[in-house]
């Protein structure tokens, strides 16, 4: 016997579940984002209270070019999803690889500035994680932060290496925006750091 | 009564119109009956109160119960948490019956035809009170624990309050008296004993509480007198307080109530609360340095030139350590190990030779010493009135 | 409008018997595994393993408590027992069990054929069971006398600074703490599982307000692990970071604070025992209606309950800190967070007494378990609100009053909870129904058991008895109440027994269940039992919460109603 055939109305369908990407990388940032959350408190709580040691406004410098970098790779990632979203994968990949070099910089940047803070603070003073509080928690959550950029880098290669196989098709153009939601994610988190770390708490 | 008895029949007459039977006669009957018997109880209830919120002091029990309150905030606390007690009592009483009586009337019966009863999904008005009154009842529940949050934590001092400090050590108590100091011939050193607080007994009229300042030399540990007080945690790095001011005089029981490693289980409190006299006498005799006695020499020349003083503070000798407990007045305590054995001869030399014997994991080391010099050693301790 | 015809799926034939085929293809199949069914019995199975070896932990710990001054164990072995017995019982037992249910039926349940992400569902599965193996790998790799290993000591909250290099030598302890971030990322990926499928894969005419109550309990639950397991793994990275780099985050010497190990331990902690309780109350939301023959009353205040207490949960947790020296102000809050809390469930005591109100109530095994759970969740509600009074909780706090208060929520609902769904989807997932009698044997002796010792346990509580001492005083009073607590642990071992025993034996000889043998309404018995691997050969319309009901009294459809 052959079920009833009804029209289901539209109000009653879920989401479509081509979304499920989507979806499932919001549940990835909220949980990420509550990790985030208490790396920030604790920097916060710690805030003035070391002991000893370097303090953030004797040492801390804002990254205006790391910055700059990340915030730019969110715009040239941006502009690969849509060039993709177009068919256009030879301008994809320039993008991707735009935002690739832009993530790497800043990657380069983290750690010049942590060999500064760590080797070549003036007064043979130096800053590392078990120097003080300060010490401990920067590192804690611009290493955290760090990673997290580390492994959308591999992400990005990975993918870049894809289309240069041309592995990479219009049709890829949702996965893409899915890897795309983290690095924005990433971009975020920074915004979050840099205002905690680097302004307000300085 | 009446409030309750209304509100039964209005549950009734919303049920009728939502379901799809005319049960509601029997419904309305047995929920007037339930009611009419809740209501009687509660005159019940009150004479089982009175004689447990009058009695204000039970005396030290070396089971401490924290229903034998014997210092404010201790009955502070049990007057709130008979309070709550009654609350939830009233609150249980009334939902199992409403189970139990589900799971006997509404039994499919033997012989009872396969009709599904009547689907009923759910009605505003009883959803609604069974929501409002819970929202009430939070929120007396609420005012009542402020009210005894707020008397406890911020209760102002006499000025003739005692001030001790204590400090948490794996597995051992110290008690400091800041005001009281021993004075020795290198100087001042502010009053120190361990394991056994003593404390003035507190008249009602004229107080005489005694404020605890709770550290850690450690980790974290909890100071738990049931009879006397709640718990507070011994934290590192932070100063805690907390205060007694016990209505009778005697011994009173507790122990740590923070997992704080090995020995956590044996870290016990005993409080002793004296008269004021008795207290005084105490005082003065703790404020005098150690006892000094030929006889005993040889065994404080073992204390002194083993590890001994290296660990252990004896005021008036080179023996400064703070490590373990301050033995100036050993004799003084009737336990010893943090309460775990009486304080005789026979178990001083046991713990002396082999700690883990009493308390297996604590931090005080077997000392490997010859049987005379730990003979001579617990004579000498034996004489550190 | 057409006629809605009665779905006839294929005769339930019972699968070919997995002997048939040789063994190591068979433990391949099931260790390369992505199906959602398969991976919610291997989740449900490791749960069990785990809560037999949690039981087991308990056992020896009650039988060195019940007499004063014991030495069966010493106090290392003890510390250890009750570490292990905490931490085995909620990230290797609860969890798992949970995540067992969620898998197995949320598919099933909303008309999908499988989870959103089943690589992703594999993936968690082995996380968390690569971590409970690191976990007890302790025993053989961790810090113990003459090299040999030993498992962590620090209790399942692992307070600092008892966690630092200073006071927890060796590594012990970071077998607790990389346990247990494994099987956190293993929960992460579990959580977003359900919440993705959930939202986008149900099936049509599935609308959120027609989706059963289990379904919504459990991405109220998934919710939760979102937001909460976080801030224990950035703990743990955060004493991995004190211990081997040296940091402070926990350093009290070095000015670092004990006090904020346990805000953010705890601000996972109490919203991890709603991911534990919530989809219990969701299976006691399912039994209950099918076996009074209701629907459940107030459909729309449970959700709205469960998502209230959702939210409420995430700002209690200093409830579990009330003695550590707050401000009046601080306490203050935290009691009036956990009081209200207790509105929403209190609404759902209630609803559930409304469901049984007025029906037909027949008391198979599942119901049995299920009534008692409600029951059992009146009492351990109402200590908790005891325990919510924060003066209260001075003296009841870190005692056997707090151990009888949670252990009544983690067995007395939420294992009971999972015994009652055990046995109501036995007969879809095995395709045979399990034996009455022993399963009701099961029931009474677990009940008489457990009353026997989480009712008596409140006692030497109240009486003064602190947790996590190996032995106590025979001056306190406390050794006859001890002595009751532990026979009690008797009789539910031998429940337990009873119940695997049952469960085995039935699965080979019990009578065939076919699709729906409880008569009930929701969609996962509308496909045969157990049911094919794309679960649905066709869907039934959705037109209301219980569609099968719809079907099957196409006269009264809830339909007209809702």
């Amino acid at each position: 016997m052959a079920a009833a055939t009804v029209t289901v109305p539209q109000t009653d369908m879920p989401l479509s579940a081509n979304l499920r990407g989507k979806v499932g990388m919001w549940c990835l940032i909220i949980a990420e984002s509550s990790i985030f959350l208490i790396f920030v408190v604790a920097y916060l709580y710690y805030a003035g209270k070391s002991a000893t040691g370097p303090t953030p406004a004797q040492v801390l410098d804002i990254p205006y070019f790391a910055s700059f970098c990340l915030f730019a790779s969110s715009g040239t990632i941006w502009l690969a999803e849509r060039a993709l979203h177009r068919g256009k994968v030879k301008q994809f990949g320039l993008f991707w690889f735009l935002t690739l070099a832009l993530g790497v910089t800043f990657l380069v940047e983290t750690g010049i500035e942590w060999d500064r803070l760590i080797y070549h603070l003036p007064n043979g003073a130096s800053l590392t994680i078990s120097t003080n509080l300060f010490g401990t928690t920067y590192y804690s959550l611009v290493g955290l932060h760090a990673f997290h950029v580390t492994v959308g880098a591999i992400g990005l290669t990975t993918i870049l290496l894809l289309t240069l196989f041309g592995a990479v098709k219009q049709e890829h153009a949702e996965r893409v925006s899915v890897f795309g939601m983290y690095w924005h994610f990433v971009d975020v988190i920074w915004i979050v750091v840099l205002s905690v770390v680097y302004i307000i708490t300085r | 009564m009446g409030a309750w008895l209304e509100l039964c029949s209005r549950l009734s007459t919303v049920l009728g119109p939502m379901s799809r039977s005319t049960n509601c006669e029997s419904q309305n009957s047995t929920l007037y009956r339930l009611a009419r018997r809740t209501a009687l109880l509660l005159p019940a209830l009150s004479v089982v109160y009175a004689p447990l919120m009058s009695a204000s002091s039970w005396g030290p029990s070396s089971t401490p119960s924290i229903f034998k309150p014997d210092s404010t905030p201790a009955l502070d606390i049990h007057h709130l948490s008979l309070f709550v007690m009654s609350m939830c009592l009233a609150i249980f009483l009334v939902v199992f019956s409403l189970i139990v009586y589900c799971i006997v009337k509404f039994r499919k019966k033997p012989g009872d035809d396969d009709h599904e009863p009547p689907q009923i999904y759910g009605s505003n008005q009883v959803e609604l009170a069974w929501t409002v009154i819970p929202i009430l009842i939070v929120v007396v529940l609420f005012l009542a624990a402020a009210r005894v949050i707020h008397a406890v934590e911020d209760a102002q001092f006499p000025p003739n309050t005692i001030e001790v400090t204590a400090t948490g050590h794996q597995f051992w108590w110290e008690f400091q008296y800041p005001a009281y100091s021993i004075t020795t011939s290198s100087g001042r050193q502010v009053l120190t004993t361990a394991n056994e607080l003593h404390v003035p007994v507190s008249d009602k009229d004229h107080p005489t509480p005694t404020h605890i300042i709770l550290l850690s030399a450690d980790t974290d540990h909890s100071f738990w007198v049931p009879q006397l007080a709640g718990k507070i945690d011994l934290i590192p790095n932070r100063r805690n307080e907390m205060w007694i001011d016990p209505h009778d005089v005697g011994h009173y029981v507790g122990q740590c109530a923070q997992y704080c490693g090995t020995q956590h289980a044996k870290m016990l409190l005993n409080v002793f609360v004296d008269t004021p006299e008795d207290f005084q006498k105490w005082v003065q005799q703790q404020k005098q340095p150690a006892v000094v006695s030929d006889q005993v020499a040889a065994g404080r020349k073992v204390f002194e030139t083993n590890a001994c003083m290296n660990c252990h503070t004896i005021t008036g000798t080179i023996a400064n350590g703070r490590f373990g407990p301050d033995l100036t007045h050993l004799m003084s305590r009737t336990t010893i190990a943090s309460g775990v054995a009486p304080n005789t001869q026979d178990n001083l030399t046991l713990w002396i030779k082999n700690p883990d014997a009493l308390k297996p994991g604590c931090l005080m080391p077997a000392m490997q010493l010859e049987d005379k010099d730990v003979t001579a050693l617990v004579a000498y301790l034996m004489s550190l009135q | 409008m057409a006629e809605a015809q009665p779905i006839v799926p294929p005769l339930a034939i019972p699968q070919e018997r997995e002997g048939a085929r040789p063994f190591v293809q068979v433990l391949h199949d099931w260790i390369v595994t992505v199906d959602h069914k398969r991976l919610g019995i291997m989740y449900f199975s490791y749960g069990v393993l785990a809560l037999v070896v949690g039981g087991i932990e308990a056992s020896i710990m009650r039988a060195q408590l019940a007499f004063a001054n014991n030495n069966l164990v010493s106090p290392e072995v003890f510390n250890r027992l009750f570490t292990m017995h905490g931490t085995t019982m909620i990230f290797f037992a609860a969890m798992p069990i949970v995540f067992g249910i969620a898998n197995y039926l949320t598919p099933l349940m909303i008309g999908a054929r499988d989870m959103a992400f089943p690589r992703l569902n594999a993936w968690g599965f082995w996380m968390t069971a690569f971590g409970g193996i690191i976990l007890y790998f302790s025993f053989v790799g961790g810090f113990g006398l003459y090299g040999a290993g030993s498992a962590p000591d620090v209790g399942w909250f692992a307070y600092a600074p008892l966690t630092s290099p200073a006071f927890s030598v060796g590594h012990s302890t970071d077998y607790w703490t990389i346990g247990l971030l494994l099987s956190g990322f293993g929960s992460i990926a579990t959580g977003l599982n359900i919440m993705t499928t959930v939202l986008c894969m149900r099936g049509p005419g599935m609308k959120l307000s027609r989706m059963p109550m289990l379904t919504w309990l459990n991405t109220v639950m998934a919710f939760l692990v979102l937001l909460a397991i976080g801030p224990l793994t950035a703990a743990q990275l955060m004493l991995l970071v004190d211990r081997y780099l040296g940091g402070h985050f926990f350093d009290t010497q070095a000015g670092g604070s004990a006090v904020i190990w346990m805000h953010f331990f705890w601000i996972f902690g109490h919203p991890e025992v709603y991911i534990l309780v919530l989809p219990a109350f969701g299976v006691l939301s399912e039994v209950i209606p099918v076996f009074s023959r209701k629907p459940i009353f107030g459909y729309s205040i449970m959700v709205a309950a469960t998502v209230a207490i959702g939210f409420i949960s995430l700002s209690v947790w200093a409830h579990h800190m009330f003695t550590v020296g707050m401000t009046s102000y601080a306490n203050a809050f935290f009691v009036a967070s956990t009081a209200a809390i207790a509105v929403p469930t209190g609404i759902k005591i209630f609803n559930w007494i409304g469901t049984m109100w007025g029906g037909k109530i027949t008391f198979k095994t599942p119901m049995l378990f299920s009534v008692a759970g409600v029951a059992q969740m009146l009492i351990a509600g109402l200590t908790g609100i005891m325990l919510s009074a924060a003066p209260f909780d001075w003296q009841l706090g870190n005692s056997y009053f707090v151990i009888a208060h949670f252990h009544y929520v983690i067995v007395g609902v939420i294992v009971f909870g999972a015994f009652s769904a055990a046995y109501y989807w036995y007969p879809k997932v095995t395709g045979r129904m399990f034996n009455e009698t022993l399963g009701k044997t099961h029931f009474w002796l677990f009940l008489i058991g457990f009353h026997m010792t989480f009712d008596f346990m409140h006692i030497p509580g109240i009486l003064g008895m602190p947790r996590r001492i190996y032995t106590y005083e025979a001056s306190r009073g406390w050794e006859t109440w001890n002595l009751i607590v532990t026979i009690g642990v008797i009789f539910q071992a031998l429940g337990v027994l009873v119940w695997v025993f049952n469960f085995i034996s039935s699965d080979f000889k019990g009578k065939l269940a076919g699709n729906d043998p409880w008569d009930a309404w929701t969609l996962e018995w509308s496909t045969t039992s157990p049911p094919p691997d794309y679960n649905f050969a066709e869907l039934p319309v959705v037109r209301s919460r219980r569609p099968l009901w719809d079907l099957k009294h196409p006269e009264d459809p809830d339909w007209k109603y809702e």
